[in-house]
């Protein structure tokens, strides 16, 4: 038999919910196979049952033509099944190679030899061009690199069918670059891939076949070759899906954000955004583009009053909000979608309406100031899950239970409901499907024209140029440059970034 | 149904079927030991059953063991909801056993209950205040400030005693009539036993928890710091004066935990050799029952009635009482690894599915 993995007709239910019904997945030797699906179609569920997290309640696994029952994570290791997940599963304060090692760590006595354990790692990120430093500890290196290492990890177990669930959401440009190269690698050596993404473009330009599922059910399989990204996204959507952003000019008036040689140090004191000055008006989107780590996180932050301002003024409609508290900042029209949904978007063990009240469950009516008024709370939760999409069974499911995409869908319904004056949009659209993305862009657009101020930040230049009425290039903690987002294109915000000057008469 | 059960023991709201399992565990391996050190098994459990319910006395004490047991139980839970460990319950019951117990000497008239209450809720929401401050001001874990408290509490306690309040032997004096919580009603009711109205207050404080937490502004922000103190600040809430105030509620319910015996069971506070252990069982209430205002006091009255029930074990069935601290200590130890449990069960599950 030619397939590595078949899934035959497999069905996992969740309390209230079929998360997959009757999938067959079918993967061939040495192929990069896609799993494409909306949020929450299954796509993470059907992947955990591979590697034997979730027990199906119907349906069988065949690796290599044979029929197994992977009842732990163990089982699948021994049947060469590795996984990258979609959050990573690292321990912060341990180096490179011990989170390798950890779980099969090679001993000599009975002490671990972490000697010839760095040597291996050494010899197994050379052969697959996977760079990492085997002794620096995982909480000092970027997203990029603690990818390498789950890479690494399941590679230094044996692994030679991979499973990666969304690796690419979290990455910058040019690491996704670096990720293609490295599945190409693997593919050469004789591994066989299973990718998650919602990304057509990368499915068009490395995978091999693609299988769709649409709310947990299989929709079928294609060759790549004979699709392309609309047909592909029409059958994961169940329509069409317009690629193009739809909107008018914008008409700008007063400014609403105004922020003067702002300065503001990051974690180690070191000034990462470098007395800039950024004014956004009501009735714009104002993108600002930069390559990550150039004081994007920072600035947002300091905006919001999660991080200190060394030194600036920052106000919103004429009111200086420097150095207040968060909830003084919320309160004077301010809302804020985190980059780190998981870090400061959600309360993962409250349910999915607790969370959609994160900023309000204080104000009338949902609250007297003392009392909660659960009835109020959830009554306006049901509204927004409904009006934003939001796949959930229902508004007490816990927010862990909800799949990544459908928990930033609740996070973006909390923070455009408010209407702020200012709203700041960081990765607004991160591991979102293309309907879902086509739909907040939308929503964005809408608050645009209500006379609200955006600021969107975002690592993908398309979005940026898409969405965007001006753009802001940031290089280092300054803004370099403003450019209209209708007369500048990819090429040329890319040499800005990269901390190039514009070019006299171009563009 | 047992299916639904086993599934729903595989999910996160284990509920009920993990604690049940590690109380059952937890038996088994005590007769285990009793069969090992030569008793009977049957023998033993009956005498202890008897113990609780078979004679209206024993049933009084057990629902007055439980109260303090309540009360401990809720301060831990109370702490650990939002993300604390507070293991100075024992420090704050001792404190607030002694505040309530001078109050109630020196204070008479109508509000004297009242005031002496409060005052072991004060005593224990400081002796509380003080890991809470530690904690948020300067990131010092609270583990070791609340452990470091127990003992200062113990000998401050002692010492007042000893030198200010010493009234004959080892104790105080009786607290005013005013300010007692024993009742002739429900001592006669349960063949004079010491059973006072602090059972009530308990019962009472167990609503209060599950009000504060479950449906008060206070509460939902307490719960979101324990869970995500990143997300907290993100939503405008103030991660430090919640912790401290959770630390403050916690050492609260403690000290009133301490002001039942003061005022109910004693009369009296006394000089203490040892620690009371009342705070430290009130860690193992609050694992068993899963930090819930129903699951404390279930898990107090399992406790309760083993502590009650052992006397009755040794004078009937001849066990050493200790075997009664090893059947608590392996309950614990059961609930402590639920996971194992769980595994178990989800292979159990398994089995019945491929057949
Ligand atoms: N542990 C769980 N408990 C209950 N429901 C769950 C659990 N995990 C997933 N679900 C539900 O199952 C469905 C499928 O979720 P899954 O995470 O597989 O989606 P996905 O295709 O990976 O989506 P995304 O692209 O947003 O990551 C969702 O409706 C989700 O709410
Ligand atoms: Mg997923």
């Amino acid at each position: 038999m030619e397939y590595v993995i078949e899934m035959n007709n497999i069905r996992k239910e969740f309390p209230g919910i079929v998360a997959n019904d009757n999938i067959t997945l079918q993967v061939k030797q040495g192929e990069i196979h896609a799993l494409l699906g909306e949020n929450g179609a299954g796509k993470s569920t059907l992947m955990n049952v591979l590697f034997g997290l979730y027990q199906p309640e119907k349906g069988e696994i065949k690796v290599r033509g044979e029929k197994v029952a992977i009842t732990d994570p163990n089982v699948a290791n021994g049947l060469g099944i590795g996984m990258v997940h979609q959050h990573f599963m690292l321990v912060q304060k341990f180096t490179v190679t011990e989170n390798i090692i950890l779980g099969s760590e090679p001993t000599k006595g009975m002490n671990i030899d972490i000697r010839k354990a760095e040597k291996d790692v050494a010899a197994i990120s050379e052969q697959y061009g996977l760079r990492v430093d085997p002794r620096a500890k995982i909480e000092d290196i970027s997203v990029g690199m603690q990818q390498r290492v789950e890479i690494l990890k399941t590679l230094y177990r044996g692994a030679d069918i991979l499973i990666f669930d969304e690796p690419t959401a979290a990455l910058t440009p040019q690491e996704i670059k670096e990720l293609i190269q490295i599945m190409k690698n693997l593919i050469k050596e004789g591994k066989s891939i299973i990718l998650i993404t919602h990304k057509l473009k990368e499915i068009m330009s490395v995978c091999d076949r693609c299988t769709v599922i649409r709310r947990g059910r299989g929709i079928g399989t294609v060759d790549v070759s004979d699709t392309d990204e609309n047909k592909l996204a029409a059958m994961m959507v169940g329509r069409e899906v317009s690629f193009s952003v739809e909107k008018g000019p914008a008409k700008p008036k007063d400014s609403v954000l105004s922020i003067r040689n702002l300065t503001v140090e990051d974690a180690r004191g070191v000034k990462a955004v470098n007395t800039l000055n950024l004014e956004a008006r009501a009735g714009e989107i104002l993108g600002v583009a930069g390559v990550d780590g150039n004081g994007q996180t920072e600035l947002i932050e300091a905006i919001a009053g999660l991080r200190k301002v060394t030194d600036g003024t920052i106000s919103v409609s004429g009111q200086n909000i420097t150095g207040l508290k968060p909830r003084k900042v919320t309160e004077s029209g301010v809302g804020h979608i985190p980059q780190d949904r998981h870090k400061h978007g959600l309360v993962l063990d409250f349910t999915i309406g607790e969370n959609i009240l994160l900023q309000t469950y204080y104000q009338k009516p949902y609250s007297n100031n003392t009392v909660l008024n659960y009835t109020k709370m959830y009554e306006k939760a049901r509204s927004l899950i409904e009006e934003y999409d939001v796949r959930t069974p229902n508004e007490r499911t816990p927010a862990r239970a909800l799949s990544g995409g459908n928990q930033q869908k609740a996070i973006i319904a909390r923070e455009v409901d408010r209407s702020p004056d200012l709203l700041i949009a960081a990765q607004p659209t991160r591991g979102l499907d293309v309907g879902a993305i086509e739909f907040i862009h939308s929503k964005l657009i809408e608050e645009r024209d209500k006379g609200k101020a955006v600021l969107l930040v975002s690592l993908e230049l398309d979005e940026v140029l898409n969405v965007s009425d001006r753009i802001a290039v940031i290089y280092e903690g300054q803004i370099v440059e403003i450019v209209d987002a209708a007369k500048t294109n990819e090429r040329e915000l890319g040499l800005l970034m990269a901390g190039g000057k514009r070019k006299e008469g171009e563009a | 149904m047992i299916k639904r059960l086993l599934v729903g023991a595989r999910g996160k709201s284990f509920g009920l079927i993990v604690p049940l399992i590690a109380i059952a565990f937890g038996f088994i391996a005590g007769g285990i030991i009793m069969l090992l050190s030569g008793n009977n098994p049957i023998l033993g459990y009956t005498a202890l059953i008897q113990g609780v319910f078979g004679d209206m006395y024993y049933f009084g004490e057990t629902l007055r063991m439980m109260t303090p047991l309540i009360l401990s139980g809720l301060a831990v839970a109370f702490a650990f909801r939002t993300g604390l460990l507070n293991i100075g319950v024992e420090g704050q019951l001792i404190v607030g056993w002694l505040a309530a117990v001078v109050v109630g000497i020196y204070v008479d008239g109508p509000f004297a209950l009242v005031l002496a209450i409060l005052a072991g809720a004060v005593a224990g929401g400081l002796w509380g205040f003080i890991p809470g401050l530690l904690k948020a001001k300067y990131e010092v874990h609270e583990v070791i400030v609340t452990i470091m408290m127990n003992y200062i509490a113990l000998h401050v306690s002692n010492h007042f005693i000893r030198n200010y309040l010493l009234a004959s032997g080892q104790r105080t004096d009786f607290v005013n009539d005013s300010a007692s919580l024993s009742s002739p009603f429900l001592e006669a009711l349960t063949d004079y036993s010491r059973l006072h109205w602090g059972f009530f207050i308990a019962i009472f404080a167990c609503v209060v928890m599950w009000f504060i937490l479950w449906k008060t502004n206070k509460g939902y922000e307490l719960r979101a710091v324990g869970y995500n103190k990143n997300a907290s600040s993100y939503a405008g809430m103030n991660v430090k004066t919640n912790i401290i105030l959770s630390m403050v509620i916690s050492g609260a319910f403690a000290g009133v935990g301490g002001a039942m015996e003061g005022l109910g069971t004693y009369g009296y506070a006394q000089i203490l050799s040892g620690f009371t252990n009342l705070g430290f069982d009130g860690i193992a209430v609050a694992l068993l029952g899963a930090s819930t205002s129903v699951g404390i006091f279930l898990a107090a009255f399992l406790f309760g009635g083993l502590k009650i029930g052992a006397s009755n074990m040794q004078s009937a069935a001849g066990v050493a009482p200790e075997l009664v601290e090893i059947v608590i200590a392996l309950i614990i130890f059961f609930v402590a690894s639920s996971y194992l449990i769980r595994w178990i069960l989800g292979r159990l599950q398994q089995n019945k599915e491929e057949k």
